[in-house]
């Protein structure tokens, strides 16, 4: 068990130095100069030039590469171009919205999967389980940035029951903190419900097959036998019994919710770290850029640890001897 | 052989050509017999599977006749045209270009990238399980840290950044930066059953026997799990459709001088054409769904027709 976890902690050390060298590379190749645009265009070359030697960056790779690591463990990832500001200060006022809103969908889809995934393998093959399987096959196959697009559209523009930009409204930021917490989630409540009800696909499959394996299985029998009413039994234990592997889609969930949070939030002109990524491009804001990648790799990688070890508690054939 | 046969055994020729057809009949079937037989069982798939190659066809061939600088050229006595007139069937964007024009060489450029991306990712895909799954031990430890190391990158961004690297991409090097990072979920599922196959006796007798492990890999073992992998292909097609839309609709896909699905869907970020203009964008998001949703589902017939158990087609 703990031979598992840590193996699969030692696994993960090289992997984080290969993707920051990568990044720090990637970083490198993009084309521009970091101070393309902030400074007059009419500047002596050779005031640039004494510029990129103070910053260091005629070093070779490795020495420029090492300087940056260092920084990083100072908790220093250089300044951003774009906005004139500290990279860190930057990505910490972006990160909570990218957070709140993750975690928000995250309750929702495993609000909205539970029950069904129970339900449809209570009723295995009948008309609500066909219902439910035709729902998590459609709401899978559609490219997930089509459905924001057309949500907005219809809830957001034509019914206009959400606010379709920002993460705050105007009058909320100056106001008391009840406004202010209302205001975060009324922005929130639509791109959650929407990446809920489209995400539930994994959760619900999983718990369906966990279940009908269940039915057939001997402490349901007994409970059976012991009279105790079948709503309890799909309850107290077969969901109490398929719970911890469910807990362990979280993990991956974070994964998908990283990776589709560039989509959501440039739909939704929410401001947090997947816009964030999408300006920075655009502005070839190269500090910003490496940090966002770095970032979104560890998560990555904390949400997939996250799952194997939980799995591995649950499933004994998965650990490694 | 015929005649020797007649000679040696007291099995009449009639009687032989009968148990020929007999034995023929009772045989396996082929895996696209079993296949149309499943279309056949299952009208809506029919119809889906029609839709597909019809549209796929129609768009190859229209957009041939389109000349496509001369479609993008401004042409502001279309502003904003209504749509289902005359002139432009399904109306005119902000700079006054046919929408229905657009629409067709920007779904032969989508559907063309998902085409080529399924190709090269599926092949690299189904070559890496395979490998890994039948070579077990350090090869199969190797290629697995590769593939966890595939995936922990952020995907999305990769791609992103991989795109502003490149001075001068076109649809090529787009499919091959696509197909860098879409080939571990294929690659996963042919090692599991890679994995389960190399176990099976056949595969140990043709080991004893000294057959070579490539023409193990490739002619024995590949040709056993076909139908997963006709599934998976099908399956990821649907998928890559929304890969490379997604990534033009943020604008990091094709240009915007070469029309595709997804930067018709950016015409939804304006407030003004999402509310207003409502057919510079709903089309191409409409087309979308219908696509996915149709070849999904072929994918799920083909998925029935793999699985004996789950067949729906009359076993003739």
């Amino acid at each position: 068990m703990w031979k598992t976890i840590l193996r699969r902690f030692l696994i993960m050390i090289p992997e984080v130095i290969i993707l920051s060298i990568l990044v720090f590379l990637l970083a490198k190749a993009m084309p521009g100069d970091p101070f393309t645009g902030s400074i007059n265009p009419k500047a002596d070359p050779q005031q640039i030039h004494h510029l990129m030697k103070i910053n260091g960056l005629y070093d070779p790779w490795y020495q420029q590469y090492w300087q940056w690591v260092v920084h990083l463990f100072h908790g220093n990832l250089g300044n951003s171009y774009q906005y004139q500001e500290p990279v860190t200060r930057l990505i910490a006022g972006r990160a909570g919205n990218t957070l709140w809103l993750a975690l928000f969908t995250m309750i929702l889809t495993y609000a909205f999967a539970l029950p069904m995934g129970v339900f449809a393998g209570r009723h295995e093959g009948k008309l609500p389980d066909t219902i439910i399987r035709v729902y998590t096959y459609v709401t899978y196959c559609i490219p997930f940035f089509v459905i924001l697009v057309i949500g907005i559209w219809i809830f957001g523009y034509v019914f206009g029951w959400f606010p379709t930009t920002g993460s705050i409204s105007a009058e909320a930021s100056g106001s008391g903190w009840l406004q202010t917490i209302g205001s975060r989630f009324y922005h929130i409540l639509l791109p959650g419900i929407l990446g809920a009800l489209f995400g539930t696909v994994n959760i619900v499959q999983y718990l369906r097959s966990e279940v009908i394996d269940a039915k057939g299985s001997d402490y349901v029998r007994t409970a059976r036998s012991k009279g105790v009413p079948s709503k309890d039994i799909y309850r107290h234990h077969i969901f109490r019994n398929s719970l911890l592997p469910i807990a362990a889609f979280a993990g991956y969930s974070i994964t998908g919710l990283l990776n589709g949070s560039i989509f959501t939030e440039t739909v939704f002109s929410y401001p947090g770290m997947g816009l964030l990524f999408v300006n920075s491009i655009s502005y070839r804001d190269y500090t910003v850029i490496t940090a966002l990648v770095l970032i979104y790799g560890i998560l990555n990688l904390i949400g997939t640890l996250l799952s194997d070890i939980i799995l591995s508690i649950v499933d004994p054939r998965i650990r490694i001897e | 052989m015929a005649e020797n046969f007649e000679q040696h055994s007291d099995v009449s020729a009639a009687d032989l050509a009968r148990l020929t057809q007999e034995a023929q009949a009772e045989a396996t079937p082929s895996t696209a017999k079993i296949i149309w037989s499943e279309f056949k069982a299952d009208k809506p798939a029919m119809a889906a599977l029609f839709i597909i190659v019809g549209f796929i066809l129609f768009v190859m061939i229209g957009a041939l006749f389109i000349n496509t600088p001369k479609m993008m050229e401004t042409n502001i006595m279309g502003y904003f045209n209504q749509p289902f007139t005359s002139d432009y069937w399904l109306g005119a964007d902000s700079g006054g270009r046919s929408v229905a024009k657009q629409l067709i060489v920007g779904s032969r450029n989508s559907i063309g990238i998902a085409i080529g991306l399924t190709i090269i990712s599926s092949t690299f895909g189904i070559c890496w399980g395979l490998i890994s799954g039948y070579f077990n031990g350090y090869i199969d430890w190797g290629m697995q840290r590769v593939y966890d190391f595939m995936m922990m990158l952020p995907m999305t961004m990769m791609i992103i950044v991989l795109v502003t690297i490149i001075p001068h991409y076109n649809s090529v090097t787009l499919t091959l930066i696509f197909s860098i990072f879409y080939w571990e979920g294929t690659s996963r599922l042919i090692r599991s059953r890679t994995l389960a196959e190399s176990e099976k006796d056949y595969v140990s007798a043709s080991r004893t026997s000294g057959t070579n492990h490539w023409k193990i890999i490739f002619r024995e073992i590949m040709p056993n799990i076909s139908s997963l992998i006709i599934v998976d292909c099908t399956l990821s097609f649907a998928e890559n459709i929304g890969v490379e839309t997604g990534l033009s609709y943020l604008g990091f896909g094709l240009p915007s001088q070469t029309p595709s699905l997804g930067t018709m869907i950016a015409n939804a970020n304006d407030p003004n054409n999402i509310t207003q203009y409502w057919w510079t964008w709903l089309p191409a998001a409409l087309e979308i769904i219908i696509l996915c949703l149709s070849i999904s589902y072929v994918g799920q017939v083909l998925r029935r027709a793999a699985d004996a158990s789950q067949r729906q087609g009359a076993a003739d």
